[in-house]
Parts: C-alpha cells; sequence; structure tokens
C-alpha cells in the first residue's frame, strides 16, 4: 500500500492514477501506407497519399506493426484477441487528415494483463505490486502542427500522421507519483526488451496520458482529468502532483472538478486546460468499413510468441535463483537492455575463458560490471576509451583474477592502460609486471623472514591478540612488494602462527 | 425519437457545417421523416445476430514492413500532397491559427 | 461506313484489330459526338485529348503488331467519381472543384492498360448521393429519352447519369459507374443500357472518391451484356492497396457467356411484388419469367423476407460511413476553403463544408453523425447492421434453392426531373429493388426489357451469388437475347 498522501485544510486525499501510454510501434513503414517513420525528415517529406487522406485513398495495414503489439501483449501475458478490428474515432483538427483516427475501442488487438513495480523504499514504493493493464490497442499517430512560424496561421507537418502507435491503457491502479514512474519505467524497459518500441521520449516514441483523480481513503473514485501528450517520466510524476493538489484545493475550497482534457507546461512544471479539444467529446467510433476484421492464424500467434525473448521479471528471477546474484544487483542489471546484454555477454565470455559455470563466475562479472569497471571508467574520463573495454578483453582480467594470477587491485591497474590503449590484458600483466605471485617457496621465505624478525607480535599474538593477524600479512605483503596472492599469504601465516 | 432544431444545431457543429437558423428550420422535418421512416427497423428481431462485419466473408490482408514498396502507397509524395493544397507554404500546409 | 458511334465496346474493339477502322477515327467520332451533346450536362470536363493519346497508342501498337488490350481502341465516359491523373475529380461537388489528382484510380489505370481512352469525366450525383441526378454542384444531367408526348426533361437516374445518359446518347459506347445503393443499375434500367455491379470486392476502391466503402463498388456501363463482360475484365482484378480487394482471379467472363440455361434455377422473391409498383414493371417481370424459362431455366419461388428493411438499413449505414468518409473535405489540403476574416480552424472548416456540400450531401451527413453519435450508435447503426446481415442470410438461403435470382430493377420507369424533389423519401424509394444486393455485396446487374407505355424503358435485374457475376451476365444475356431491346432515344440534342 502506497503511503502516499496529499496533506488537505480537510485532511488527507488520496491520489487515484491511470496511465494511458501512447508507444510507437518500430517498424519500417507507416501502419496503413508504406510511407517511412524515421524521425527528423524534413516536413512532409514522409507522407504518402494516403497519409494525406487524398481522395479515394485506402489503408492496408502493416503485419509488422500488429505482430509488435501482439509480442507486447504477451510480453506482459495480456489475452490476445485472435478476432479484433479497427474502428474510426471520428474529430476534426488540422493534425488529422481524415477527418478520424483509425483505432480500435470495441474489439482491441490485446485484452487485459499486468505489470509488475518492484519495491523501492528510498523512492516510496514499500512493496512489489501489481499494475493492471486494461487492453492495448493499435491505432495512427496524428501529425503535427507548428504555431510559432507565421504570424496568422499554424502549419500542418504530416510526417508522423499515420505511424503506428500501441495504447497501452492502465487500470486505475497507482496511488503515487513514484508508483506512476515506476510503471512507466518498467513498461518503457519491456517495450524495450520486446523491441516493439525504442522508448525514446525525447524523440516522443512514448508520451503518456495522465488520468488523475483524487478522493478521500475508502470513498469512490472522484471526477479525472486527463492530462495530454506528457513525454517524460520526470514530467508525469510533476503532472501527477500539481494536478493533484490542483484538485485538492478546488475540492476543498468547495468547487468541482471538471472532467477536462489538460496540458502540461514542462517549463513551469503546471497543467493547464487545453482548449482546442473542448468540444470533441462525442467521437461517433464505428467499425472502419475500409477495413475487415484482423483475424490471427495460428502460426501468427506461435510465432510472435516464439521471438519473445527473456522478459525482465524472468531474468531478474534468474539472476537471483540461478546466477546467485543479490536482488540488488539483479535489479540493476535487468533494468536496461543494454545492461543486461553488456552483462550476459561479458558472463558467457568470462565463463569460457575461466572454463567454469556461468553460476560460479557470476557474483564476480556483476561486481565488475555494476561497479568496479564503470568506476574505472569514470575516473579515467576522457583519457580512456570505453570502446576498448570489449568483453573478451574485459573477461580476459576476469579470467586472470580468478586464477589469482592478479589481484583486484592489478585488474584495475591493467583495465585502466586497456582502457588508454587497448592492448591485450594478458599481455599487460605480463610486460608491466602486473601479475601476483603464487610461488609458495617465495612467499614462505618471506614469511619465515617476518616471523623470525617479530618474535615479540609472534608471542602475542598466539597468547590470542588475533588483531595482530593484520599486522603479519601487511609485512608480508609489504616484503612481496603487494605481488604475492593474499589467499596464500594467509594460508601459510595461519599454518606458520599455529 | 425525433430531433429538435437544437439536436440538429448540435449535430451540425459536430459535423462541423455551418447552419443559419432557417437551414436548420428547414433540416427538422426532413430529418424527422427519415428518422422515423428508418424506426421501423426496431420491428425486426435480431435476436442472436451479430451485426455484419464483412459484406464477403473475408479476412483483413496484412502488408510487408517495407518502405515505398508501392510509389502510390509510398512516401516521398509532398509535392504531390501539396500541389491542389490552398495554403502551402515552406513544405507545410498552412491553417488559420490555432490556439492550443 | 457505319456510324462509329453506333458501334459498342465489342464492335470498336474487334474493327480496330481488324483494322476496319482506326483507334483515332473511333476516338475523333465519339469527341465530335460529345462535343454535340453539351445540352445533356452528361460530362463535367471532356478530354478529348487524352481519348485521341490512347488511340494513337493503340493504332500504333497495332501497326508494330503488338499484342492489344482488352479494350483497344474503345473511349469511354470515365465517372467523376475515379480520381484521374492531371484531370480534374469533384465527385460532382463544389468542395472539390478545380481538385487535380496526382495519381490515377486503379479502375480507371486499368483500363487504360487495356488500351481504352477517356472521353471526360462524367457527371453524378454529388458524391454519388441521389438516384436521380439532381445533386450535381454542375448541374442536371438530362436523359436523352423522353416521354412520348412530352418535352419535359427526364431523369437519367443516378447516381451515375452522367454515364447512363452519354451511353443511352450514343456520345459514349460505355461508361464506369458505381454503385452503392443501386447507382449502376437505377440510371441503367432508366436509359435502356445494361450495367452491372460485380460481388463487392471485384474492382478495387483504390482511387474512387469514397461515399459508403462497404457498399461502393465501381462497374461498367455499356449497351450489351457482352461489352459489360468485356469491359468488367478489364476492371477487375485483385488490388493490394485496398484492403477488401477479393484475392482471386478473375475469370474470362466475355469467353464463358452463355445464354443456355438448361440445368439453372432462377428464383423470383416474393417479397418484391411491393405496393407502389408501375403494372407495366410487374408485367416485364413476368415476361423475363418467361424469357428465362425459354432460355432452358426451372423458375423457382424464394423468399427474402427481409427485403423491406433493406432499405431503411441502407439509408443508415450509408449515411453513417459517409459522414466519416467526407469529414477529409475540410480545407485544408485540396478543394475549396472558406476561410471568413478572423475565424479559426473549426469555423473554416464549418464554413467550408456548408458552402461546398449540397442540400442532400448535409443531409446525409447529418444523418449519419445522427445515428452514430453517443447514445443512439447501437439503436440505429448496430440495429442495421444487424439487420444488414439478416438481409445478407436471406439471399444466402434463396442461393441455396435457385443460383440466380430475377427482380425488377427500379418500381417506376424514368421521371420528369424535378418531379420527386419535394420529400427525399420518395427518391429514396427508387433503389428499393437495387438496395438488397448492395447490402449483401452480391453481384448484380440491370438489363433493358422493354418500353412502357410513355416510350420510357424499363430493366430487369439479375442478382447472383457472391463471385458468380458468369451466372448474372448469362442469364442476362439470355434476356437480352429474347426482349431484342432495340429502342433508342430519338436525337434532340
Ligand atoms: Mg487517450
Ligand atoms: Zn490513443
Amino acid at each position: 500500500m502506497s503511503n502516499y498522501r496529499i496533506q488537505g485544510a480537510t485532511g488527507e486525499w488520496e491520489v487515484v492514477i491511470g496511465l494511458e501510454v501512447h508507444a510507437q510501434v518500430t517498424s519500417n513503414a507507416k501502419l496503413f501506407s508504406g510511407a517511412a517513420t524515421a524521425f527528423g525528415a524534413e516536413p512532409n517529406a514522409q507522407v504518402s497519399l494516403v497519409d494525406a487522406a487524398m481522395p479515394g485513398m485506402l489503408p492496408v495495414p502493416n503485419r509488422e506493426c500488429i505482430r509488435q503489439a501482439v509480442r507486447t501483449g504477451m510480453a506482459i501475458e495480456a489475452q490476445i484477441n485472435a478476432w479484433s478490428r479497427f474502428d474510426r474515432k471520428n474529430y476534426f483538427y488540422a493534425d488529422l487528415p481524415q477527418g478520424y483516427q483509425i483505432s480500435q475501442l470495441y474489439h482491441p488487438l490485446v485484452g487485459e494483463g499486468s505489470l509488475l513495480i518492484e519495491a523501492d523504499e528510498k523512492a516510496g514504493i514499500p512493496e512489489d505490486k501489481v499494475i493492471g493493464i486494461e487492453r492495448i490497442h493499435v491505432e495512427q499517430d496524428a501529425g503535427k502542427l507548428m504555431h510559432d512560424q507565421h504570424p496568422t496561421m499554424s502549419y500542418v507537418d504530416l510526417n508522423r500522421s499515420g505511424v503506428a502507435l500501441m495504447e497501452i491503457v492502465s487500470k486505475p491502479d497507482m496511488r503515487s507519483p513514484a508508483e506512476a514512474g515506476a510503471y512507466l519505467r518498467k513498461l518503457r524497459a519491456i517495450l524495450r526488451y520486446v523491441g516493439s518500441c525504442d522508448g525514446n521520449m525525447e524523440e516522443g516514441s512514448m508520451r503518456a496520458d495522465v488520468n488523475v483523480s483524487v478522493r478521500k481513503a475508502g470513498e469512490p473514485f472522484g471526477t479525472r482529468t486527463e492530462t495530454k501528450n506528457v513525454n517524460s517520466v520526470r514530467f508525469v510524476m510533476q503532472a501527477i502532483e500539481h494536478e493533484a493538489m490542483r484538485q485538492v484545493d478546488v475540492l476543498e475550497s468547495g468547487g468541482t472538478v471538471v472532467q477536462e482534457t489538460r496540458l502540461f507546461d514542462p517549463g513551469t512544471g503546471t497543467t493547464r486546460t487545453m482548449r482546442s479539444k473542448e468540444d470533441a467529446h462525442d467521437y461517433r467510433y464505428f467499425p472502419d468499413p475500409d477495413l475487415l476484421p484482423l483475424v490471427l492464424e495460428e502460426d501468427f500467434l506461435a510465432e510472435c510468441r516464439a521471438s519473445l525473448p527473456e522478459l525482465p521479471d524472468a531474468k531478474r528471477k534468474r539472476y537471483v535463483e540461478v546466477l546467485g546474484l543479490t536482488p540488488y544487483n539483479a535489479r540493476e542489471l535487468t533494468a536496461e537492455v543494454e545492461t543486461f546484454a553488456r552483462f550476459e555477454t561479458l558472463l558467457a565470455e568470462t565463463a569460457k575463458a575461466t572454463g567454469k559455470g556461468e553460476a560460479d563466475v557470476a557474483t564476480q562479472v556483476a561486481n565488475w560490471s555494476l561497479s568496479v569497471a564503470p568506476g574505472v571508467i569514470k575516473a579515467l574520463g576522457d583519457e580512456g576509451d570505453p570502446a576498448n573495454a570489449t568483453a573478451s578483453a574485459q573477461a580476459s582480467i576476469l579470467a586472470m583474477a580468478d586464477k589469482a594470477e592478479i589481484s583486484g587491485g592489478q585488474a584495475k591497474e591493467i583495465f585502466e592502460i586497456v582502457l588508454k590503449t587497448g592492448r591485450d590484458p594478458a599481455e599487460i600483466a605480463e610486460a608491466e609486471g602486473l601479475k601476483q605471485v603464487s610461488d609458495t617457496g617465495a612467499i614462505e621465505a618471506a614469511v619465515d623472514a617476518i616471523i623470525a624478525a617479530n618474535a615479540d607480535k609472534v608471542e602475542q599474538y598466539r597468547a590470542g591478540k588475533e588483531a595482530l593477524f593484520g599486522f603479519f600479512v601487511g609485512q608480508t605483503m609489504k616484503a612481496m612488494q603487494g605481488k604475492a596472492n593474499p589467499q596464500l599469504v594467509n594460508q601459510l601465516l595461519k599454518g606458520k602462527l599455529g | 425519437m425525433s430531433v429538435d432544431k437544437a439536436t440538429v444545431a448540435k449535430i451540425a457543429s459536430l459535423a462541423r457545417i455551418r447552419m443559419d437558423d432557417a437551414a436548420l428550420e428547414q433540416m427538422v422535418p426532413e430529418l424527422n421523416g427519415i428518422l422515423q421512416w428508418v424506426e421501423q427497423l426496431g420491428e425486426v428481431d435480431v435476436t442472436g445476430i451479430e451485426p455484419m462485419a464483412a459484406v464477403i466473408p473475408n479476412t483483413l490482408r496484412l502488408r510487408d514492413d517495407v518502405v515505398d514498396a508501392d510509389p502510390l502507397t509510398g512516401g516521398g509524395k509532398r509535392d504531390d500532397v501539396l500541389a491542389n493544397a490552398p495554403a502551402a507554404e515552406h513544405g507545410f500546409f498552412g491553417v488559420p491559427k490555432v490556439i492550443e | 461506313m457505319t456510324d462509329l458511334t453506333s458501334l459498342g465496346v465489342k464492335d470498336i474493339r474487334d474493327g480496330v484489330a481488324k483494322g476496319d477502322f482506326t483507334a483515332r477515327e473511333v476516338a475523333e467520332s465519339f469527341n465530335a459526338a460529345v462535343a454535340e451533346a453539351a445540352s445533356l450536362n452528361a460530362f463535367i470536363v471532356t478530354t478529348p485529348d487524352h481519348a485521341l493519346a490512347a488511340a494513337d497508342k493503340v493504332d500504333a501498337a497495332r501497326a508494330a503488331g503488338e499484342t492489344l488490350g482488352k479494350m483497344a481502341g474503345v473511349p469511354i465516359g470515365m465517372k467523376d467519381l475515379f480520381a484521374t491523373h492531371g484531370v480534374q475529380t469533384t465527385a460532382a461537388s463544389h468542395i472539390l472543384e478545380g481538385f487535380t489528382p496526382r495519381y490515377e484510380s486503379t479502375v480507371s489505370q486499368k483500363l487504360w492498360d487495356a488500351g481504352a481512352g477517356m472521353l471526360g469525366k462524367l457527371n453524378l450525383d454529388q458524391f454519388a448521393m441521389g438516384s436521380s441526378n439532381e445533386t450535381s454542384y454542375f448541374g442536371n444531367v438530362t436523359s436523352p429519352w423522353k416521354k412520348a408526348g412530352s418535352n419535359a426533361a427526364m431523369s437519367p437516374g443516378g447516381s451515375s447519369g452522367g454515364s447512363s445518359a452519354a451511353v443511352a446518347a450514343r456520345i459514349a459506347p460505355a461508361a464506369t459507374g458505381t454503385d452503392t445503393g443501386g447507382s449502376i443499375r437505377q440510371p441503367a434500367a432508366f436509359t435502356g443500357i445494361c450495367g452491372i455491379k460485380p460481388t463487392y470486392g471485384r474492382c478495387s476502391r483504390w482511387g474512387i472518391v469514397a461515399f459508403a466503402s462497404s457498399l461502393d463498388q465501381a462497374g461498367p456501363m455499356a449497351r450489351s451484356v457482352e461489352d459489360c463482360a468485356i469491359m468488367l475484365g478489364a476492371m477487375a482484378g485483385f488490388d493490394p492497396k485496398d484492403a477488401t480487394s477479393l484475392q482471386m482471379d478473375v475469370p474470362d467472363w466475355e469467353a464463358a457467356l452463355s445464354s443456355d440455361l438448361r440445368g439453372k434455377k432462377v428464383g423470383i422473391p416474393r417479397e418484391y411484388r411491393m405496393e407502389g409498383t408501375d403494372q407495366a414493371i410487374l408485367d416485364s417481370w413476368e415476361q423475363g419469367k418467361a424469357w428465362l424459362k425459354d432460355a432452358g431455366a426451372e423458375i423457382v419461388d424464394v423468399s427474402l423476407p427481409h427485403t423491406k428493411y433493406a432499405l431503411p438499413a441502407y439509408y443508415i449505414v450509408a449515411p453513417a460511413e459517409a459522414s466519416s468518409n467526407l469529414a477529409r473535405y475540410d480545407g485544408v489540403r485540396y478543394g475549396l476553403r472558406d476561410l471568413p476574416d478572423g475565424v479559426g480552424l473549426q469555423d473554416m472548416y464549418a464554413a467550408t463544408r456548408a458552402a461546398g456540400f449540397g442540400d442532400e450531401v448535409k443531409r446525409r451527413i447529418l444523418i449519419g453523425t445522427y445515428v452514430l453519435s453517443a447514445g443512439f450508435y447501437d439503436a440505429y447503426y448496430t440495429q442495421a447492421q444487424k439487420v444488414r446481415a439478416l438481409v445478407a442470410r436471406d439471399f444466402a438461403r434463396a442461393f441455396e434453392e435457385c443460383d440466380v435470382i430475377l427482380a425488377p430493377t427500379t418500381p417506376t420507369a424514368s421521371f420528369p426531373l424535378g418531379s420527386m424533389n419535394e420529400d427525399p423519401l420518395t427518391m429514396y424509394l427508387n433503389d428499393v429493388f437495387a438496395v438488397p444486393a448492395s447490402l449483401a455485396g452480391l453481384p448484380a446487374m440491370s438489363v433493358p426489357a422493354t418500353i412502357n407505355a410513355d416510350g420510357l424503358p424499363l430493366g430487369l435485374q439479375l442478382v447472383g451469388r457472391p463471385f458468380d457475376e458468369q451466372g448474372v451476365l448469362n442469364a442476362g444475356l439470355a434476356i437480352q437475347q429474347r426482349a431484342g431491346f432495340t429502342a433508342k432515344p430519338e436525337k434532340w440534342w
């Protein structure tokens, strides 16, 4: 249970949040035409006759867009509707050439599913929580209006018109800005794992419509407002906070919340009424007569399922249960596609290089990946080239460490040189003398010399002053110029000190 | 069900057709005549009947995800789509300024 | 030498192929006939150069010994609902006046590829909404036919009224039409010509200005069943650009034409015996039965119990789709823009659409908007689509007992322009026999049967199973051969 509450003059208010996320489907061509979807083209350069709704133009759906939405649905364990169809949502706006958006209302492609957000004490999420997902449907994006290029005109660019979107509608299950933020991050991760959306919020690949209402504990849902097209996790959290406060203010001063569409202003972190959509509440949805029912065959569904990768929750679980990582490390490593991809490559290489099982080296590789390597890279700054940090180079360092050929400190030093020069780690260890001594004879000689030179301390130690053990280790390492295998030093000292 | 002038005005506004009073007055009985007539459909017993979804039993064909595979439905048609525009500047369509 | 304008598609094509005359001679003759017939107002724009250029290509191809297309050397009229590259395409509306597409509809492209040329863009009811050709922004089309003893201008039917008038007046050997709820068959019946609406999905809708997407089908209008078979063969075919296009081969309808109906059953739907139908129409229907029996068919009674409800269902479904299909005419990307001083975007839409749409179009947009609006959708639209499913089921059951259905095309013959304008409903009733087949997406054809006491043509309608255009054409041919319909309008234009 979230303990997030707004303290009003009349008491505590609970915030109820639902998110409608519009995620651009990763595809080459648009949902219903062959025009390209790439970001950043010249105005109206990626527009087909279909996208501009020229008279007589017709939509034909792109299989890949349907496939990606189905795969996304499978990733949230949602019901996939083998029979669905497209509807028209009718309204007039300059970014909507057809005068309707082809969307899905009555029979969406994907039905109910759910998503798990993980406990995060610091963020105010005391325990894991399942957020319900109502549906995912596929629809067209609209074009873009530019208001500041001409004194009396707005300019219309239809490059985005017809780009495929998935609208992922959550249930009103979130109770704090933090939960909404966690939901968005998790959803983004899943989309990126699946490869159905690049999750690039700056380029508008993911936008959220934020539905917010407030209520006193135990009361029914209040009237909600919808803040449109908020395009970052931080802004979504800000918009919720502001909107919830605003609603509390309205209610506490005796007003009522109006169900309306609002806009978020990132500059001020506030929301305001959106004037242009005020009278567009009657969308007159009906099945698009240009399109037939979409019936998904068994083999299509089977391919969608077979092509799904291991998903964040499963991966995290496997990292803990099979690889023996700490829950914290598992979460860190699975949060982003790039992170786990790098980790898994390095893990495989390291296992190969050491001849051990992945589970046997996983903790070492995880620590290296999460703290050691990033620390070295960061400390080195511009002096190093991260491109030199290939998986095989790192695996070779980790393998030397695993075999106790090098110490932890030497591993860092070697990695530094790798970053700076791209040289081979084994060659560096050899050439720079960055190896630890595992020759028992040499270490034994050093230990014997130190025991002989410190008879008084040996006596004290044997009388029970165990803290002196560190002293002997330090002396031995010093004598060995820091290159002795610490495990061997320990072993030999223990044996000789008795 | 029948419509009054205010309802017709609301529909006309939804349909973005400007209508003055005289036009609305004239449209009210015309629409009511048609609506009354179509309402005989209410007599039909449609128990267990699904609304028609496809005229000829057929399902949706999907297209491959290939850019500009057919030039007629592909992009890169800026000049063609702007050619008939009442206002086009700098590669954009122009509309009266919108305040969002 | 024969007057080339008296020839139809087959005779022109074969004559050009044989070298009896050149395609250019044919094009020139029809161009001249078109120019003379301006008083019919059948064309919105004429394109004599298009016809000539296509003809020259055919003549050159023939000279080079190349294989000629199905329609080689035949100049046709193109209903102004088909987008034609570089040629104004208006749907007979003010809102699209001056619109010159940079693309060509699939059907017109297929016709050009088959060697046809274009005489011009034919007038029609605005956005194909009408049954008399009185809703065009570019004026009424006048039928070449006159009522005996009257000089009143008669309706050529609609919405393909420019097409029917041009073919009946012999200023075009054939023309394209589109049929949403009878718009090929009713004008064909009114003007004594043939017209076939194929199975929904046979002809691509790509590039045809949409009226009601689930109903719109293109088809040929010509003076004989053979000509229709040839031209439909050139128009039909799978088009990946239309998601409702049928992915199946186009049979060679022309080659398979046969009026031998032995072994075939012809169904007579008893519910088509409606009040308000002219006695002459009922008589021609009886005559039609006799002709088909003579051709070897067995006549059986069938029942289409929901016939009565087809028309009201149509007048919900079609306007609903139209209200949405016509939303794109907003003054932003093409066509008319009415921008009163100082108004915003939404007012520009309202002003543009008020100025750009005619009354009938507005009426249907309003009806369609209303039946889809919140609170009314299920009562009107869903109910209508259920009734539509029942109409289709009626046909499916009837076709368990017969191969083709024979019915009148219209309840009356043509009427004088202006005589039916007081109540939109009386006009709608014109399509009472045509609409059921449209709702069910079935192939249906009108062929001329006889002349009534006023000297006006009457048509008979044949409706077939899905994809069975052949059965429809064959029964049509059997009627054509026995009806011996040779009447043609006296030239007065
Ligand atoms: Mg939304
Ligand atoms: Zn949406």
